[in-house]
């Protein structure tokens, strides 16, 4: 379980340029669930996900994770808990390291590493499964380097490596967003297969309405730093784009003008 | 031609500087941490070594001391970084300054001779092998142990996570790697090498001078990329062996260079040469590629 209460983060404060992203942002998320994150640009979505993730500390407010409270822990203290999935396909990956190589390392994310040999023998039949899930034929190219795979087979492979050790929560930032869309959706397909057969718990940002109440148990959206709506279960049910606009509407007496959101 | 005692003293000294390239490949290639502090560690060792063994230290013990001495130079450049937000290749330059004043305070005059010494060289000449032929071989051996040494920490989980940190931190981190430590980690260790060079230059030379480490860098580096021209560094074992085989390439062309009479190049000349072999290391490999993609471009 994962929640963050009241978070403040203002960016540049005391210039001209300060830019209030997070202003009383709570949420909650249960054990299981899968909550996909929309709001138009500036919403906050990336700056929360990196509050979560450690990448930003908050101005104020608290977070816990699993019973503890990770507000002033650095990214690698949190690691073990919290699993990520970036919105560059080049950025989960270390495109010099070999496919087993890169296994290796998430497989000991979040725990003490030692002098014993980083790639273990032992660790080969579970990398190979993992793999051969995928359908790409990587199981069979585990000594090849990372950066002889495409975008799409990048991205893949750092959902199984956020995916490989248990997690209290997998955060994506808009991890399909820089794919053509034939890969997305391959992605989009790999991620909510991983996040069912391992009942994990999930929140997915993304820029498109249409993802977000495909996928997922719930949906947030977000608003100028805070949430605006918060829809689960039935209430979730059959809902459509048109819907979800004039939720939005009729919440703030806004229209939403970001075209993105629309056509995405 | 090169005479055969000029041919081991270019390999001897290639062996040392040998070491100063694995202490360069690991902060420039590895880390991605442009580090100037090598031009201060290098004498360094050679000044702890070669006190202490005026001292009458056990000089392997001497020697042992000049690591460490160099690893915590090469710590104070990372913290510095890690720490207190200095930028990089700011802080190893501010390290490098500091560290002139250091062996001047270390040795407390600007030279020490070595001759007569027990150094570690000392029990080697009683083997039966020519005299100059002794350096090569107990540096061969230690240059060999310190890449076996290397290659092992690489693939090692540590390793593997240093090398995460200079490839991609943000990812690093998400891996719960500790970023800052690796880096505090990885320029000690490379500055510990470069120790361990200035120390065994020292020896090996029978001094240790406070202007020693003058352009260090830049051998170092013309050894890495020199190496890298001839060994492509596919894997870690293959641009450790880059490092050696860069570095005894480099003395040889030093060394043929000014024994060439036609050239007309004498001692001094030495800097210049250095750079234009440097110049030509980085720009060659381009050139290479770029004829070999005419060329093909042609027949297609």
């Amino acid at each position: 379980m994962i929640s963050a209460t009241d978070l403040r983060l203002t960016f540049g404060k005391g210039t001209p340029l300060e830019n209030p992203a997070l202003r009383g942002m709570s949420l909650t998320v249960n054990q299981g669930e899968f909550v996909t994150v929309i709001g138009s640009n500036g919403a906050g979505k990336s700056t929360f996900l990196n509050a979560l993730a450690g990448e930003t500390l908050v101005d104020s407010g608290t977070i816990v994770v699993d019973n503890v409270n990770v507000t002033k822990l650095p990214t690698h203290k949190r690691a073990g808990r919290v699993a990520r999935v970036f919105q560059d396909p080049l950025a989960g990956t270390c495109e010099g390291l070999s496919i087993e190589e890169n296994l290796s390392l998430a497989i000991k994310r979040g725990q003490r590493r030692g002098l014993s040999t980083a790639v273990k023998r032992q660790y080969m039949d579970k990398f190979r499964e993992s793999l051969s899930s995928l359908n790409l034929g990587l199981e069979n190219r585990l000594g090849d380097k990372m950066g002889l795979l495409s975008g799409g087979q990048r991205q893949a492979v750092s959902l199984l490596m956020a995916s490989l050790t248990p997690s209290a929560i997998l955060l994506l930032d808009e991890h399909t967003a820089a794919l053509d869309p034939k890969t997305a959706a391959f992605v989009l397909e790999l991620t909510t297969k991983i996040i069912n057969e391992q009942k994990l718990t999930a929140l997915m940002v993304t820029h498109s309405m249409k993802q977000a109440l495909e996928v997922g148990t719930r949906t947030v959206m977000l608003h100028q730093g805070q949430v605006v709506f918060d829809i689960a279960g039935k209430d979730r049910e059959g809902l459509e784009v048109k819907d979800l606009l004039e939720l939005f509407e009729k919440q703030r007496g806004l229209t939403v003008d970001d075209d993105s959101l629309l056509l995405g | 031609m090169l005479s055969e005692i000029a041919f081991y003293g270019a390999v001897e000294t290639g062996l040392i500087y040998g070491l100063v390239a694995f202490g360069i490949y690991l902060s420039f290639r590895v880390l991605d941490f442009p580090d100037l502090t090598v031009d201060g560690s290098f004498p360094l060792g050679a000044a702890v070594a070669a006190v202490l063994i005026m001292e009458g230290w056990n000089p392997w013990l001497a020697t042992g001391s000049a690591v460490l001495a160099g690893m915590a130079a090469g710590a104070v450049t990372a913290i510095l970084n890690v720490k207190l937000n200095i930028l990089n290749l700011l802080a190893s330059i501010l390290t490098m300054i500091a560290l002139y004043s250091i062996n001047l305070r270390v040795m407390g005059r600007p030279n020490i001779a070595l001759l007569g010494e027990e150094t570690v060289l000392t029990p080697w000449y009683s083997l039966d092998i020519a005299y100059h032929q002794v350096p090569v071989l107990l540096f061969a051996i230690v240059i060999v142990v310190a890449l076996i040494l290397l290659w092992r920490f690489m693939k090692s989980e540590t390793g593997l996570a240093m090398r995460a940190t200079g490839a991609n931190p943000r990812m690093a981190r998400a891996q719960g790697i500790a970023t800052g430590a690796m880096i505090i980690l990885g320029v000690a260790v490379s500055n510990g090498l470069v120790g361990l060079a200035g120390a065994l230059f020292a020896q090996s030379q029978g001094a240790a001078d406070v202007t020693m480490g003058v352009g260090v860098i830049v051998i170092g580096l013309a050894s890495l990329i020199g190496g890298e021209a001839v060994i492509t560094p596919s894997t870690v074992v293959r641009a450790l062996i880059a490092c050696v085989v860069g570095a005894i390439i480099y003395r040889l062309a030093i060394a043929f260079a000014l024994n060439a009479d036609f050239l007309g190049l004498q001692a001094q000349d030495l800097n210049l040469i250095t750079a234009v072999l440097v110049t030509l290391a980085i720009v060659l490999p381009g050139v290479r590629t770029s004829l070999v993609n005419k060329l093909t471009s042609k027949k297609a």
